[in-house]
């Protein structure tokens, strides 16, 4: 638990540079997204529930340290496209996987791929918050790190710490660690979640429409909170809420029925989509 | 009715005699069994006092046999509540482990159609008569033991604490199962969104979460195992006991009861009085665990 600056890339990582910059898709190189190494590579991925498919094949690559939007109209698949980048998809009983999912060019279905080891770098925050209801505030932080028995005591009250000061929340609950993390308002709760995802130190963090259930300000200190994560980590986030999709994300993805309709810096697809079915989701044409 | 068609007439009455004879016959049946709980505690309540008058409280609390029916009197209550304690204890043992593993199983990682078969059928066991356990305990499991333990009694409270423990594993299981089930999913996803394995997701997210209605169905578990009769009346003896070698024969509070009542102890005389003593006693202390367990109950139904 050493690295407060950014996660190690593994050695693979920096072969995966040059594959970023394929021929066939011009509209990756604008102004505001620099070549950033690919974390996750995707492709022909498809997902089921039982014999209802979810996602048709998507190819997409996700930018190391970037933040990722995905947004769409309910049920188009959103939520399941990120669950299975940490392979929690497959925790629903029926649910099925196909295509590829590379993270640092290592398929994360492979065979030999430990999903529980996976969902250690690759952290994950819900829509409603989720603290551990029978946890105090310290042990809900801690409690990753002691669900997979890698908790050093000697370090439990820093990286206690650390984590709350990353999920901006530390000033707020330093002298309440001991109470229950459930007591804590909405947003509040969120950012213990964050800090919860973060203390086992992932280099990926998906959010799924974290903020959702919260009011207006605390929707904003997670936007803040999104802008300052960037730097360290990779964050794919899933929202309904296009006005924030604009505001925290570097590039945007629009999902319609399971299917990627179109992927692109984020002020090009809120200013100049290229499909029409973009243009009207955004206009608010429909969803 | 039709006198609320629209346009009609709103003022007076549109439930007819019938209705109000009908409110009246539900609201009787509900007041019955308040009665009845009442005149149970008012006659336990009477008769104790009688009984304390001719007994001191220091008899009751300080001496260290139970002997009304003999001769040299004595009414120290502690060995029958020793026995009580002694063949409860056994059952929840017993009963604690396999009730737990069972909902664990049942709730985590049975398929919904295995959960839909073992769950009713698990608790047909607590269908099963009482008597019936008891001569199994009797003819049964305590020969099984006597092979295998030196000096067991023909009548010992581990035989009938062990199969009242089997008695009691339903209950267990059943409520246990029940919460669980209610924990939410969100916390499961939390915990292997942290890369928790389903085994530490289970022991340190889920059980604990659950742990108010486990609490709960234990409880109410160890009032149903204290209350219990049958079996170790057939199974643990009829001598009372101050002692906690599960080998020896021991008489329980609810023993005792169905030992004088069965007898031909005339009404009004202390020995008849010491009956409701012990049943004011027992009330007292499966009354205690029921409202503990009770509200444990609301603590999680309001935590989750």
């Amino acid at each position: 638990m050493a690295s407060a600056g950014a996660p190690t890339a593994p050695e693979k990582l920096r072969m995966t540079q040059s594959a970023h910059s394929r021929p066939g898709r011009p509209r990756e190189n604008s102004v505001n997204s620099e070549e950033a190494a690919t974390k996750f590579r995707v492709r022909r991925l498809a997902a089921w529930f039982g014999s209802q498919q979810v996602l048709h094949g998507l190819d997409l690559d996700i930018s190391k340290q970037r933040v990722t939007a995905i947004i769409g109209p309910s049920g188009c698949g959103k939520s399941t496209f990120i669950r299975c980048l940490n392979r929690m998809h497959e925790l629903v009983p029926s649910a099925r996987v196909g295509g590829e999912v590379r993270l640092d060019d290592e398929d994360i279905y492979g065979p030999g791929v430990d999903p529980v080891l996976l969902r250690r770098r690759v952290g994950m925050v819900f829509q409603k918050p989720n603290p551990f209801p029978s946890m105090s505030i310290r042990d809900n932080v801690l409690a990753g790190l002691r669900l997979t028995h890698q908790l050093a005591r000697a370090h439990a009250n820093e990286i206690n710490e650390k984590a709350l000061r990353s999920a901006a929340l530390w000033d707020e609950v330093k002298d309440r660690l001991d109470e229950p993390g459930a007591g804590l308002s909405g947003g509040q709760q969120q950012r213990l979640c964050i800090a919860r995802a973060l203390a086992v130190e992932p280099d990926v963090l998906l959010m799924d429409e974290p903020c959702s259930a919260l009011d207006p300000i605390a929707t904003a200190r997670i936007e803040d909170l999104i802008h300052t994560l960037r730097e360290r980590y990779t964050i794919v986030i899933v929202t309904h809420n296009m006005q924030q999709a604009a505001r925290v994300s570097d590039r945007t993805a629009f999902l319609l029925t399971g299917e990627l309709v179109e992927y692109a810096p984020t002020d090009r697809i809120f200013t100049a989509p290229s499909d029409k079915r973009t243009e009207d989701y955004i206009t608010g044409k429909f969803g | 009715m039709l006198s609320a068609a629209p346009g009609g007439r709103v003022h007076g009455r549109s439930a007819g005699l019938g209705e109000r004879l009908i409110e009246v016959g539900l609201l009787g049946c509900g007041l019955l069994s308040i009665f009845t709980t009442a005149g149970i505690l008012f006659v336990l309540a009477i008769e104790t006092f009688a009984f304390f008058r001719e007994v001191t409280l220091a008899q009751f609390f300080f001496d260290t046999q139970w002997t009304p029916l003999f001769a040299d009197k004595h009414f120290g209550i502690w060995p029958l509540v020793s026995g009580t304690v002694l063949t409860s204890g056994i059952a929840i043992l017993v009963a604690l482990p396999f009730g737990l593993l069972a909902a664990i199983y049942l709730s985590e990682f049975a398929e919904q159609r295995v959960r839909k078969v073992l769950k009713p059928a698990l608790e047909i066991l607590a269908g099963v008569p009482t008597i019936v356990y008891g001569y199994f305990a009797l003819v049964f499991v305590t020969p099984i033991l006597q092979a295998m333990i030196p000096g067991l009694a023909g009548f010992n409270s581990l035989s009938a604490g062990m199969i009242m423990g089997m008695m009691i594993i339903p209950m267990i299981s059943s409520m246990t199962e029940d919460a669980l089930y209610a924990v939410p999913n969100s916390l499961r996803e939390g915990a292997y969104a942290l890369g928790a394995t389903r085994l530490s997701t289970i022991f340190r997210v889920v059980l604990p979460a659950a742990v108010s209605g486990i609490a709960a169905s234990v409880i109410l578990a160890i009032s149903r195992a204290v209350g219990e009769t049958m079996i170790v009346a057939i199974a643990a003896g009829q001598q009372p006991r101050l002692t906690l070698d599960p080998r020896l024969p021991v008489e329980t509070m609810t023993t005792y009861i169905v030992q004088v009542s069965m007898g031909d102890t005339p009404a009004g005389t202390l020995e008849y009085r010491s009956i409701f003593v012990v049943g004011a006693a027992l009330f007292v202390m499966t009354f205690t665990m029921n409202f503990v367990s009770q509200r444990l109950t609301r603590r999680y139904r309001s935590a989750v």
